[in-house]
């Protein structure tokens, strides 16, 4: 057995792609990565889910690559003298019936209802990010909607990365509409907490026409519906008016609470409508 | 043949250099406190929560904590022994002086390394979750209260002095912004 540390691989760059979007080395840490001119230029709203997750210290030493694979925190994952299908393949979900008020209300089975914590993938999720890794047998892609597997009936299986792979980075697309985007966050303290509730948004007005919405919300168990979904892009709507009702959310919709954490339903039907309302007031200006 | 548990490795500490063998487990935080006797840095919660253990790890805050003793190899490491010029205290140790920016103290040395790398985090102009415009055009945002509450979120004071805390680096902020 050997311990290799990764972080020394040269893979800690952003550089701009030929076609407008921007590539994202797996070992860049999170403060580099919110600190970098062109994600608070281009994605603002990455750069805001970035700096909303952990502390100074520990966003120096996370990483990219990192923050897609890191381990739920649900205390009966941890918790060695209770069921947990995630770590124990068929013994049950102790959350279901017990302590649950902040996990997921999208995304979730009853086989898990654990949620993936990070921010920074609420936002690349929003921006259709792609993650690239490399194996023995080359390189690959996976969007990252895809790159989360569903939960169904074997939450032990969180991602679509082959088996002795190693993500290499990320790359965001080309989207004007990012450059109007905002994060947003609840969480049970001011700073250095988990969210209970957060949301991505990105707003695209031209001429008093809402051309391009885009949503993501977390935290949610990763996959299709969860934090790797998003709604939209809605083009030619008319723009939002304020205090309107929540506009139609299919993810939303699609929420499975339990009777602990119904209440995230309203919150992030909240979210929506106040992230929706700030950008329409910042597109207004 | 029995599989190595252990590694030699030399560790530069506040201009220093130490040279150890360590059990392949052991934390940077272990490995200052236990192995080289340098007990400033304290252990707190040991699972990267508390920030009682912040060093500064090539002149960016880190939780020791977390940080294998392995992979602080050719890394400049400096510990709140090492923050002050001789006799003369570093600004931020004076500030937290002169405005009793501490009541057990044991938070003290995580908080006052968090404090220099936040202070030159921000004078390099880095937005935080604080921040209402992050781009870059919108330029750095004044060092507030609530800017320093937001950025120094990471070391936790379980007497609660976080008033005076505030104050002191505020305090620290703007006399090394003077200096400049």
């Amino acid at each position: 057995m050997r311990l290799v540390d990764v972080r020394e691989l040269p893979l800690d760059g952003i550089e701009s792609t030929a076609d407008g979007g921007l590539r994202i080395g797996a070992t860049v840490t999170n403060s580099d990565l919110a600190a970098h001119p062109e994600v608070r230029r281009r994605y603002p709203a990455l750069a805001q889910a970035v700096l909303a997750g952990a502390s100074g210290q520990l966003r120096n030493m996370a990483t990219v690559g990192g923050n897609l694979l890191q381990r739920t925190r649900c205390g009966y994952f941890t918790d060695l003298s209770k069921p947990c299908n995630k770590r124990a393949p068929g013994t049950g979900c102790s959350a279901v019936e017990g302590e649950h008020h902040n996990h997921a209300i999208l995304g979730a089975t009853e086989h898990c209802v654990a949620i993936h914590p990070s921010d920074m993938a609420v936002a690349l999720a929003a921006f259709d990010a792609v993650v690239t890794y490399e194996s023995a047998d080359g390189t690959g892609q996976l969007p990252l909607a895809a790159f989360y597997l569903p939960v169904g009936d074997t939450p032990h299986l969180e991602t679509a990365l082959p088996a002795g792979a190693l993500i290499t980075g990320v790359i965001l697309p080309p989207a004007p509409v990012a450059a109007h985007s905002r994060y947003r966050k609840v969480r049970e303290r001011a700073s250095y907490a988990f969210a209970i509730g957060s949301i991505t948004g990105a707003l695209d007005v031209r001429d008093g026409v809402v051309r391009e919405v885009r949503l993501a919300f977390g935290p949610s168990r990763p996959g299709r519906g969860g934090t790797g979904g998003r709604a939209g892009p809605d083009r030619g709507a008319r723009r939002t008016p304020r205090r309107s009702p929540p506009p139609r959310s299919a993810e939303l919709a699609a929420a499975r609470p339990l009777p602990h954490n119904a209440y995230k339903v309203t919150l992030l039907r909240n979210l929506v409508v106040a992230l929706l309302t700030e950008l329409t007031e910042e597109a207004a200006r | 043949m029995a599989p190595s548990t252990t590694s030699a490795l030399t560790l530069n500490i506040n201009g220093e250099k130490h040279t150890l063998s360590v059990d392949h487990r052991t934390t940077l935080l272990d490995a200052l406190r236990e192995r080289l006797d340098l007990t400033g840095t304290k252990k707190g919660c040991d699972q990267g929560q508390c920030g009682a253990c912040t060093v500064l790890i090539d002149g960016r805050r880190a939780v020791s904590c977390l940080q294998l003793a392995v992979a602080a190899e050719g890394r400049e490491i400096t510990t709140i022994e090492g923050v002050a010029d001789g006799d003369r205290l570093h600004p931020v140790q004076q500030a937290f002086l002169d405005l009793d920016g501490f009541q057990c103290g044991y938070c003290t040395p995580g908080q006052i390394c968090s404090a220099i790398a936040m202070i030159e985090e921000h004078a390099a102009g880095w937005p935080s979750a604080a921040t209402e415009d992050v781009r870059p055009e919108a330029g750095v945002p004044e060092l507030t209260a609530e800017e320093i509450r937001e950025r120094m979120s990471g070391n936790l004071c379980r007497c609660g002095a976080y008033v005076s805390i505030v104050q002191a680096v505020a305090e620290a902020a703007r006399a090394e912004e003077e200096a400049v």
